[in-house]
């Protein structure tokens, strides 16, 4: 009846966990209480669960990866205090068993719940309203994916609890991942709770790509995107070529560990190297997918706080298609020591280092942007100077690894984790830090705290080299990734460094709570000219913060990249303009619904509960066939209608 | 804020003179589904690769040439091919708002949509009852993924017909409807398209060659 699921699932004789999870459910039910007791349910459902607005979805996406980053940073705390204390003969606080599942946990939450929905969520908030289009080109598929994205977080989230986690590493490599030497749920939460995220979010990327490639405002050529929609474009490309494959690479896996096939086990003719091919065809792209969209937050803040156009725009386009395109061209640098040979490893080491050079054509032209323009030394701009020192580094170190000799001396080695801690921290989630500063106030009609900002920036770049920069000497000193234990006490001072550096990094994000907290307290001191707070240049500075759920009452129109900025320098004479009626996306509970079944389902497949996945599929079927028996989707807004919210929110504003 | 309004108004400039119409609805999904299905198109390389590098993991077991009915996948192959040329057929129909002749031509691509289902079956339980099942080789796990991922489409698309033919009898042509007949012919075209690639690579080169 319960398949596999039994009491002793839930580790009782765990402190660390109990504790963890008992102040997670006593969160979870104060959240509930307090929505009960302000009596918000209605509202709840009406304006978020149920909504289709892509700037809502958007803000949920966002919400949703900063309580996975506070989840992903637990684990990076967790991690770097075992390894500042497991020296020689001390053990330190955390048996293999569970140090192997946070340091899965982390990867694979931080890479997939934190940075994947951060990303998307800038997009889908920003994108449509940098091209003036009402919506998304299908705003209820964006709440599919949305929830589903959710329902993959929530998944992964159970394993805390109930069950245990992979102890397989972020990408779960075969034959460790399979059945005989990973007998437990571990990894089949792993593969669930992902394939259902995956599905959110390839399916998020047919969608950002159709509305950038349709719906873009009159006069907005492609040679007049935004540089922000430009890398949303490839990163969507992107998403659409690679998540494919994972998906299929995780069936395979799938099907090994439930209906005994043999594609990457050791007997029956398994080749666990396709696997490790598979997932890098994916994950190369995947970074790729995390820091372009960085890239363009980075374009549109050093534009904007300049008060310059972006220098080299087209060079700035041209460098981003070169990037979308190497990325699939340079996924064996992940493993040169499989031993493919010398020709093969140098092909794929040249094609690595080959993509530096668009990547350094952007750097150049971010600062010659900044070159003789008025810069305003706001937290976006720290942020974004912070990403263009520390990313050159790791952009630096990552050549090195490109180098197939010394990427045989380093593989697997700190100076690795090192290497891509600095590209991702210093450059994705810098970016997303920048991005989320800077459109807060287009979101929430108000800007965040300065000083906190400032503050937070300072203690999380110090934290980083603190933090990371000690390993890339511990690499060199050939201490590998993943230990829990370690013998040679003159790593010890090392650790400890990188141990302060977490603190550092904790400190940056109890201030950035702060920073939030403080802001939404005092936010009418810092509602000024809410429309236009940066003095923006693309279009989503034109309608009001926050936008009406149409976005723009009058369509707009772009003849520059920076229509807005060219438009705030004509004398505007205030044409009569009529409005006319729009066709506006009902909400629907359809995304809500399925990624409840589809949590049920994964939860029943993982827990060998074949019953309730059954019938959690079909469920979904049904609701889908259900859905659309109703064609009546839209509902429609009058001039009138329109006029009378423009009014409301002009003097609100 | 007055300020704010002239704004809008320089920013809006001449537009509704100007005929740049936005795209249709009906545009739109076609394109967006269109681009799904270049995304289901690499899910299906990838399970192809798979096949390619397994193909002669047998694992001393039976290869493609010991197993395949080479008169079994022209069969389907005829049945899905008829399929698509008569879903074509229904589509011509549809943009002529002709009920009978949609609904006769669906109907058929149904029939032959079973029968090539039924055959796959067939085909897979003989497999198994040979102790050739997806458990036994590398090359049997491929194979069987490939196909059955095809087979799999095939379902769904069988069933979103089904439902499709039930509306369409109670509404008729309306925009909703021919939107949702686009996509599946296109759905039903790629299908097509992928069995080619399956017929030559795992039937042919794979049994024969």
């Amino acid at each position: 009846m319960f398949g596999k699921l039994t009491l002793q699932a839930i580790p009782f004789d765990q402190p660390i966990i109990m504790g963890t999870c008992l102040a997670i459910i006593i969160g979870i039910l104060a959240i509930l209480g307090l929505i009960t007791y302000k009596r918000r349910w209605a509202w709840l459902w009406t304006e978020w669960l149920t909504t289709v607005d892509h700037k809502r979805i958007g803000i949920m996406y966002i919400l949703l990866a900063a309580v996975m980053l506070l989840r992903g940073f637990s684990d990076a705390i967790m991690m770097r205090s075992q390894q500042a204390l497991a020296s020689a003969n001390a053990q330190g606080f955390l048996p293999p068993e569970h140090y192997d599942q946070i340091f899965s946990a982390h990867g694979t939450i931080m890479i997939f719940f934190m940075a994947m929905p951060f990303v998307v969520g800038l997009m889908n908030f920003v994108m449509p309203l940098q091209i003036g289009a009402r919506d998304v080109a299908f705003p209820v598929l964006n709440s599919i994916s949305f929830w589903l994205t959710a329902a993959g977080a929530l998944l992964i989230n159970i394993s805390l609890g109930v069950g245990e986690f992979a102890r397989t590493g972020w990408l779960a490599y075969p034959p460790l991942s399979e059945l005989p030497f990973s007998p437990g749920v571990g990894v089949d939460y792993y593969l669930w709770s992902l394939q259902i995220s995956g599905v959110g979010t390839l399916l998020s990327g047919v969608n950002l790509v159709t509305t950038i490639l349709k719906l873009r405002a009159p006069g907005m050529t492609l040679s007049r995107m935004p540089v922000f929609t430009w890398t949303a474009l490839a990163a969507n490309m992107l998403i659409i070529a690679a998540f494919p494959i994972l998906t299929a690479t995780f069936a395979m896996l799938l099907a090994d560990r439930y209906l005994g096939m043999h594609f990457f086990t050791n007997d029956g003719g398994g080749n666990p190297m396709m696997y490790i091919n598979l997932i890098w065809t994916w994950g190369h792209p995947e970074v790729y997918i995390l820091i372009l969209p960085a890239f363009g937050i980075f374009s549109e803040v050093i534009a904007t706080f300049s008060r310059k156009p972006l220098f080299g725009y087209r060079s700035m386009v041209v460098a981003t298609m070169v990037i979308t395109l190497l990325a699939f061209t340079t996924w064996l640098h992940h493993f040169f020591t499989m031993g493919s040979g010398a020709d093969v490893n140098g092909f794929f080491g040249i094609t690595t280092m080959v993509i530096a050079i668009p990547t350094g054509v952007k750097i150049f032209n971010w600062l010659f942007t900044m070159y003789g323009g008025r810069v305003r030394f706001t937290s976006p701009v720290l942020w974004t100077i912070g990403f263009m020192v520390t990313f050159t580094i790791g952009g630096m170190t990552g050549v090195l690894l490109a180098v197939p000799p010394a990427d045989f001396v380093l593989h697997n080695s700190l100076f690795l984790i090192a290497h891509f801690h600095n590209v991702i921290i210093g450059g994705v989630v810098f970016g997303c830090f920048a991005g989320l500063t800077y459109w807060f106030p287009k979101a929430f009609g108000f800007r965040l705290h300065e000083g906190l900002g400032k503050a937070a920036f300072w203690f999380w770049l110090v934290g980083f080299y603190l933090a990371f920069m000690p390993l890339y000497v511990l690499g060199f000193m050939g201490m590998t990734r993943r230990m829990n234990h370690y013998d040679d006490p003159a790593w010890l001072p090392y650790l400890l460094v990188a141990e302060c550096g977490a603190v550092c990094i904790l400190i940056g994000i109890l201030l950035q709570i702060a920073q939030l907290v403080w802001s939404i307290r005092k936010r009418d001191q810092l509602r000024t000219n809410a429309r236009d707070p940066w003095d923006g240049r693309t279009l989503e500075w034109s309608t009001t913060s926050p936008p009406p759920a149409y976005n723009f009452a009058l369509l707009p129109k772009a003849d520059t990249v920076d229509a807005f900025w060219e438009a705030k320098q004509e004398v505007a004479e205030p044409a009569e303009q009529a409005y006319e009626s729009i066709e506006m996306p009902k909400n629907s509970w359809l995304g809500f619904a399925i990624s409840f079944f589809a949590v049920l389902g994964g939860f029943g497949m993982i827990w060998h509960i074949f019953w309730m996945g059954v019938l959690s599929l079909l469920a979904i079927v049904a609701l889908l066939g259900w859905y659309s028996w109703d064609e009546d989707d839209e509902y429609e807004l009058t001039p009138y209608d329109i006029d009378r919210l423009e009014r409301v929110t002009i003097h609100a504003g | 804020m007055e300020e704010d309004i002239s704004v809008d108004a320089a920013i809006a400039g001449s537009y509704p003179e100007e005929s740049e119409a936005l795209p249709t609805r009906q545009h739109v999904t076609g394109f967006g589904f269109y681009v799904y299905l270049l995304s289901d198109g690499i899910l299906f390389a990838a399970l192809f690769a798979a096949f390619a590098v397994l193909r002669g993991a047998t694992d001393g077991g039976p290869d493609g040439h010991a197993l395949f009915s080479a008169r079994n996948a022209f069969i389907e192959t005829a049945c899905l091919l008829t399929s698509s040329f008569t879903c074509g057929i229904a589509m011509l129909a549809c943009d002529r708002r002709n009920r009978f002749m949609t609904l006769v031509g669906f109907l058929i691509t149904a029939v032959l949509g079973v029968m090539f289902l039924t055959l796959e079956i067939r085909e897979f339980s003989d497999l198994v009852a040979r102790g050739a099942g997806p458990d036994r080789s590398a090359f049997l796990s491929s194979f069987f993924t490939l196909v059955s991922t095809h087979g799999i489409h095939v379902t769904c698309g069988l069933l979103w017909l089904a439902v499709l033919l039930v509306q369409f009898l109670g509404r008729g042509f309306t925009p909703a409807m021919m939107r949702r007949f686009l996509c599946f012919s296109l759905f039903w075209h790629v299908l097509d398209v992928v069995w080619i690639g399956i017929f030559t690579f795992v039937y042919l080169i794979g049994g024969y060659l």
